[in-house]
């Protein structure tokens, strides 16, 4: 049960990442953006941050670099991706999914306990939830609003392919209050808020954040 | 040496809220009658050597690929002499 952890130039939370997996019962394993190879992790965690210094847009520079090559391909092959915050925006980014993020609506760098509803409890990083449970994790994020076209929307409905959505006020602006989706085989998971610092009740906003990476870790064993 | 230069704008349809901040900066500083504004990108490719159609074409490729994004940008190639 290895799973991996990038860490690209400017990711902040590649640390806590770690330290959830491993409160989850798994093994981190450090993964460099200039690895060539994912040193035969079973599943992998794309960590938020400000990857390349959020230079040109947020995760576009990540995108190409030399894990991304390897870690596209194993992802459209079944391996488990979580990417949170920055990976997500790195995820779309590659296009393992559909849509992007933006600049938040109102111009602030959002920070706070979010309240969220799990929506497809399906996927490999959400299995340990019951559909339609409400969590608090943390949501921190300055580029957070997730858009794509009406008919992506309807598409990502219409297949039970968002993850979660916010509760309460919007508060980035993201459509349809989508605050995660999954990619057809619900193997990959881009996520907005960050459940990797909600997995202690010492430090965390509870410890709802911890069923994402429990789930991870069942699929795998 | 040539140098080719890449706009990219959020589509229409996209909120900008940089634009949005701008305007209200016009506002405050007296600019009456600014319907609205986009704010983009502007890239300098300064290239080597002639410059044909296929490298253009190779041009074209990273302003889609990497200097902008098709889900939320349009971008514009156009050489500049």
């Amino acid at each position: 049960m290895r799973v991996g952890v990038v860490t690209f130039p400017g990711s902040l939370d590649d640390v806590d990442a770690r330290r959830a997996v491993e409160i989850a019962g798994g093994q981190p394993v450090e993964l460099w953006h200039g690895d060539h190879d994912l040193h035969s992790v079973d599943a992998v965690v794309l960590p938020g941050g400000f990857s390349y210094g959020d230079y040109l847009r947020c995760g576009a520079i990540a995108r190409f670099a030399p894990v991304m090559t390897e870690l596209v391909h194993a992802a459209r092959g079944g391996l488990p991706v979580l990417g949170i915050c920055n990976g997500f925006q790195v995820l779309c980014e590659s296009q393992l999914l559909p849509g992007a993020l933006i600049r938040n609506h109102n111009r602030r760098f959002v920070c706070r306990d979010q309240r969220l509803r799990i929506d497809n409890a399906d996927t490999a990083w959400t299995s340990t939830y019951e559909p339609g449970q409400e969590i608090t994790v943390v949501l921190k994020n300055g580029e957070g609003g997730y858009v794509a076209d009406e008919q992506t929307l309807d598409m990502l409905e219409a297949e039970g392919r968002v993850v979660a959505r916010y509760l309460g006020a919007n508060p980035n602006g993201s459509l349809r209050e989508i605050a995660g989706i999954t990619n057809e085989r619900g193997n990959v998971v881009g996520l907005m808020p960050h459940p990797e610092h909600s997995v202690e009740a010492l430090t965390g906003a509870g410890t709802d954040g911890l069923g994402f990476f429990q789930a991870g870790l069942q699929l795998v064993s | 040496m040539a140098r080719v230069v890449v706009d990219v704008m959020l589509k229409p349809e996209i909120l900008d809220p940089q634009g949005k901040a701008v305007h209200g900066a016009l506002d405050r500083i007296g600019l009456a009658g600014v319907a609205d504004v986009r704010q983009g990108k502007r890239f300098e490719l300064e290239l080597d050597g002639d410059l044909d159609e296929e490298r253009m074409a190779e041009v074209r490729k990273v302003a889609e690929s990497l200097l902008s994004n098709p889900v939320i940008e349009d971008y514009a190639v156009r050489v500049e002499s």
